[in-house]
């Protein structure tokens, strides 16, 4: 089969709903989504980098984007906080949905999307600030002052963020003394101090070692409780052990969105198969 | 239905080491059709020198369960298998441990080989009538079984699943025919019994035959058709035929 650019993804009946036993709805109910995209076409310039995406992200759910290099999954990750705007010829059009809101219209203020929705990158990247600054800058920008509530806010985000018993001591030494682990989780804590709806990790774990990936990931885990996480990974593992629904994209399209265990078992799709299975397709 | 290929990768290290241990387990199933067929030949024509070899290469099949466990666990460990290759080690470790039990099965037929010639009057070769054609029979259908695991055949695998249940009828007019000569002559019940062993085992070794079969269909297909009825299983091959088709 191929799918052409209007084509819906195979989303194993698009029902997110009948691949989680939890919810036996034909369809997710409102409070169940955090975002919805619909037929999301993006072009840097005249070429095109996302065709047609079409999908729902489950909230409180860890949802994982995989492809090959260049297949567009974090140029679709980017799209959730509009980082994309900053990238000059970068043109999209279609919706996203951050709940009611389509997060595209004209009057949508970026900045408070982006505390909606917050963002982790590959390279940790603290401020060159002690660690209660780095976690106290989103607040103070919003103009919390109280010293009390700071350090309440600061302490339960560092405890989220599962670094508040490596770094309680030390708050006040400069973050750039932190390894990279404790850097990566410095900088979560960091995203979620302003409490964000979703978090949108770009390779959270591939600058770190196998220890403070297997941190990070327990975070994931965590942190799905109160957020909503999408996570774009190279490490096809990774995205198996911490993802509830995993969702497979090959140049620019969205080829397979399934739960987790069905995918990496049982995909649908040739070209899920032979990427997941590491063939050339 | 798209068919588990086990080529294709882009490490050919892993190519080689599904094809090797998907030889291997052709291999184990061909030495345990070889070990049954022995085993009700020595039944039925009082080979005791051909029984005697049955229990003894029993130790070559535990051997190759044992290998090819090993390699499976190397393959998951370092591979870390997905999809259709991760089915595919799946099947092949259930697939082995039933020709394990198979192995084990034919040597006990073996035994009774053995006993049945030892015992008294050997010239009354009487209740062994059926068991030759019945032996048969089982072999053949342990045999398409792997024959469709090889070619990873849904179609075959659903047949010969349904094979099996001529093979239990088969059966049970064999039990009969045993009880019969039992009532007959009451003398012969020692003998018989041991009869009626033989043919219990090669009944469960359709059993297992069987189980392949739904190993080749969890294979193919991803679909778990264990405990699951007949037509069930015809109608779950149909259907994904069909959404194959709609593609």
């Amino acid at each position: 089969m191929t799918t052409t650019a209007t084509d819906t993804p195979r989303t194993h009946g698009v029902n997110i709903s009948s691949l989680n036993r939890e919810f036996d709805q034909t369809r997710l109910e409102d409070e169940q989504v955090a975002l919805q995209v619909e037929n999301l076409n993006l072009f840097y310039g005249k070429a095109q980098a996302l065709h047609g995406v079409n999908m729902v992200i489950p909230r409180n759910r860890v949802t994982a984007f995989i492809g090959p290099s260049g297949c567009g999954k974090s140029t679709l990750l980017r799209c959730f906080n509009r980082m994309n705007d900053l990238v000059d010829g970068c043109r999209i059009d279609g919706k996203i949905r951050l709940g009611a809101q389509d997060i595209y219209e004209k009057r949508v203020n970026v900045a408070q999307l982006r505390s909606r929705v917050g963002m982790v990158f590959q390279k940790p990247n603290p401020f060159p600030k002690t660690i209660y600054e780095n976690v106290a800058y989103g607040l103070r920008i919003q103009g919390v002052r109280d010293k009390r509530r700071l350090d309440e806010a600061v302490e339960k985000a560092l405890r989220s963020a599962a670094l508040w018993d490596e770094a309680k001591d030390r708050l006040h030494d400069n973050a750039l003394g932190l390894s990279g682990g404790q850097q990566q989780r410095l900088v979560i804590a960091r995203a979620i101090a302003i409490g964000p709806e979703v978090l949108l990790l770009d390779e959270p774990a591939s600058a770190l070692d196998p220890i403070s990936t297997l941190k990070i990931e327990e975070l994931i885990y965590e942190l799905k409780e109160n957020y909503t996480l999408i996570i774009v990974t190279h490490n096809m593992q990774q995205a198996a052990r911490v993802s509830d629904y995993t969702a497979f994209m090959y140049l620019g399209k969205l080829i397979e969105f399934a739960d987790t265990n069905t995918l990496f078992t049982n995909p649908d799709m040739k070209q899920t198969e032979d990427y997941i299975t590491g063939r050339y397709g | 239905m798209k068919k588990p290929e086990i080529g294709h990768h882009i490490s050919q290290r892993y190519n080689e080491e599904l094809e090797d241990v998907r030889n291997k387990v052709l291999y184990m199933g061909g030495l345990v059709e070889q070990q049954l067929a022995d085993a009700v030949q020595a039944l039925t024509t009082m080979d005791s020198a051909l029984a005697e070899v049955v229990i003894t290469n029993d130790y070559k099949v535990n051997r190759l369960e044992v290998e090819i466990d090993d390699e499976c666990i190397h393959i998951l460990a370092r591979r870390q298998p997905a999809a259709g290759d991760l089915r595919l080690l799946m099947a092949i470790i259930k697939t082995i441990t039933d020709l394990e039990r198979i192995g084990d099965e034919a040597e006990r037929v073996g035994r009774m080989a053995l006993r049945f010639i030892e015992g008294e009057s050997t010239k009354d070769t009487k209740p062994l009538l059926g068991i030759g054609y019945f032996g048969d029979h089982v072999r053949r259908n342990l045999h398409d079984a792997l024959d469709a695991f090889a070619r990873m055949d849904v179609q075959a695998a659903t047949q010969i699943a349904k094979e099996d249940l001529k093979i239990d009828q088969e059966y049970e007019g064999i039990l009969r025919q045993l009880m019969t000569y039992m009532m007959e002559d009451p003398r012969s019940i020692p003998r018989v019994i041991g009869v009626m062993w033989s043919a219990r085992a090669l009944e469960r070794i359709g059993d297992r035959a069987r189980n392949i079969c739904e190993y080749v269909i969890y294979l193919v297909g991803g679909k778990d058709v264990r405990h699951t009825s007949l037509e069930q299983v015809e109608e779950d091959v149909r259907g994904s035929n069909r959404s194959e088709k709609d593609k």
